[in-house]
């Protein structure tokens, strides 16, 4: 230890706002970088879940195997985007669990820029997610009708609909304080939304009441939008409904969760 | 609050409470310019949540307190400027190495590119971390962690810099370690507020010392007032005959007020310095109390305790 210590450094000229938030978002990558398991977590059960009801069901379901992928394919990447949010806010009650928040907290940055962060590496998650599923589902057969472009226009469905569901993880994550609670507490929300959703199969089999539920679960609509864009059947209807859930989760819960981080 | 200019740090009846209980229940703290200070209490006292309120990550529910010449509640940004802050548990991403940490934190504080990467480089190399710079925190041993930790605090040179007990959990070396890094950072100019449950540490580095419990302080002052309350030290005497403990313990308390271990087979009374001692021994051997085992110590917490309340700290009731 030597005279480094004793050497004042000043503080440099006030960074922006921006700047800061790209710090972030260049952390969420080195965390990729680190810690590419997470990508197993969030790509193996969808993978499980492709392969096993495509296969196992399918053809009970649809007629054949590669009818029903080409139905669940969307819906399927519905649910890994909803699902991976879950993880971010594991990850944000990691991160308050271990004080680092305290250290950036205690920083003169832009208050906001940890939270930037957080949504970059949840958006580059959904991205790699998606992708790496639709790999496989067009390995297997699936053919999206609407070509790239229908691709492209579904990703960004995809990423408003992570970012959306995003805030509730979020929350979550900052109002339990183990991370492994969150994780039972999100699957406990997410497996009924999801199951009771048109994701695996087309509800016109099921009661009444359930149906009820199931057309008007916000999973649903998002699922059926997803399909019109990967198949060009897309309405702008069906896109308007299918976004009023993000747009609203977003609406309610951003300043929940800023009033949250700055009274922690 | 107007503060004087020589004060790094200046509260007034700072108060925190978390539903019923009290944690910082009116501190009234002043340290100077360049001082290392320590805050010394068992688990509990409001140590942390003191620090937490001058760090200006709690808000305080009242009194008043200025860091640097800025108001923690009306200028929270400007404290933040001029502060930093080694929390009691890491406060590192584990995941990163820790050339990564350093570098992500000199670029929020505002070093672009190839500063910030020297930033990173002189801070590891000061701190014996340079070998250990790209390896994952998550590897690290308990000392190189608050090394890391203490570096990732002095990106930019702070005022002020609060250390939440920075040497709990390390073993001897790596708490010597920390502590000839604490007197180089203090002889650079920098204020430092620490809190520590072993008196010996404040002994060691502080100029003055808040002793506080259930969020009040009970005392200050220099180490040497302390110890002119406290007694400078402790002998500790252990009878190779438990039979001969009473008879003892009553020879011993014409001198101060004794404590007995909590297996019961030691006595411990505090002693003006070594040549007391030496003449307490000799007197307690000279009435017959056969000794198996003695030793001279600085006074524990609870022994300060003892001393300046009559009464050993309260457990906490969590
Ligand atoms: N976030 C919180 N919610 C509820 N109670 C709290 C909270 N933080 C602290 N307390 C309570 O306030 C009191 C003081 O806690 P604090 O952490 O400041 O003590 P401490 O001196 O730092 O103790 P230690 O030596 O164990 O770190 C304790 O009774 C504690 O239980
Ligand atoms: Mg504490």
């Amino acid at each position: 230890m030597t005279d480094a210590l004793l050497k004042r450094v000043e503080r440099p000229a006030k960074p922006s706002a921006l700047s800061n938030a790209m710090v972030f978002g260049w952390r969420a990558v080195l965390k990729f970088k680190h810690v590419p398991e997470q990508l197993f977590d969030l790509v193996m059960t969808p993978i499980m879940f492709t392969l096993l009801f495509t296969f196992v069901f399918g053809g009970a379901l649809a007629g054949t195997p590669g009818s029903y992928l080409q139905f669940f394919l969307p819906g399927i990447l519905v649910q890994t985007v909803v699902f991976n949010a879950v993880y971010s806010g594991m990850g944000l009650s990691t991160d308050f669990s271990k004080g680092l928040f305290d250290r950036f907290r205690s920083l003169p940055i832009w208050s906001l820029a940890p939270f930037t962060g957080l949504m970059v590496g949840d958006l580059m998650r959904h991205l790699i997610a998606g992708g790496i599923i639709l790999g496989i589902g067009l390995i297997l057969g699936y053919r999206p009708e609407a070509g790239v472009m229908g691709v492209v226009l579904a990703f960004a469905m995809l990423l408003a609909m992570g970012f959306g569901f995003g805030w509730v993880f979020l929350v979550l994550g900052m109002m339990v304080r183990t991370p492994t609670t969150v994780m039972t507490l999100g699957f406990t929300i997410l497996f009924p939304v999801t199951f009771a959703s048109n994701i695996m199969v087309d509800p016109a089999t099921m009661p009444d009441w359930l149906r009820g539920f199931v057309e008007v679960n916000p999973v649903s609509l998002m699922t059926t939008a997803l399909r019109g864009l990967m198949d060009g059947t897309a309405t702008a209807g069906m896109l308007a409904v299918a976004l009023i859930a993000p747009v609203l989760l977003t609406v309610l819960l951003a300043p929940v969760t800023l009033m949250l981080y700055r009274r922690k | 609050m107007s503060q004087p200019p020589d004060l790094a740090i200046s509260t007034r009846g700072l108060t925190r409470s978390f539903g019923p209980v009290k944690a910082v229940a009116g501190i009234d703290l002043d340290v100077p310019k360049g001082m290392i200070f320590a805050v010394l209490g068992p688990n509990g006292a409001g140590k942390t949540t003191l620090l937490r309120m001058l760090a200006t990550l709690l808000p305080p529910d009242g009194g008043s307190a200025s860091v640097m010449g800025h108001d923690l509640r009306a200028d929270p940004d400007a404290v933040r400027g001029v502060i930093a802050m080694t929390g009691q548990f890491a406060s590192l991403d584990e995941d990163l190495t820790g050339r990564e940490n350093l570098v992500m934190l000199s670029r929020l504080w505002g070093f672009a590119g190839r500063a910030a990467r020297d930033r990173a480089t002189d801070l590891l190399a000061a701190f014996d971390l340079a070998d250990a710079g790209n390896r994952q925190v998550n590897t690290y041993s308990g000392g190189m962690r608050r090394r890391l930790d203490i570096a990732a605090s002095l990106i930019v040179t702070p005022g002020v810099l609060f250390l939440d007990e920075p040497t709990t959990g390390l073993d001897p070396t790596a708490r010597q370690s920390v502590w000839r890094l604490i007197r180089q950072l203090a002889a650079s100019g920098v204020t430092i507020l620490l809190t520590t449950q072993y008196l010996e540490e404040a002994d060691q580095l502080a100029a003055r010392i808040a002793v506080i419990d259930k969020g009040r302080k009970i005392a200050e002052g220099t180490s040497r007032q302390l110890k002119a309350q406290t007694g400078s030290g402790v002998l500790h005497v252990t009878p190779s005959d438990p039979g001969q403990l009473e008879a003892a313990e009553a020879m011993l308390a014409t001198t101060g007020p004794v404590q007995r271990s909590a297996e019961g087979a030691t006595l411990s009374v505090p002693v003006q310095d070594a040549a007391s001692a030496h003449d307490l021994l000799a007197r307690l051997i000279a009435s017959g109390v056969e000794v198996a085992d003695f030793s001279m110590g600085q006074p524990s917490l609870e022994e300060v305790f003892f001393a300046l309340t009559g009464a050993p700290p309260e457990e906490e009731t969590a």
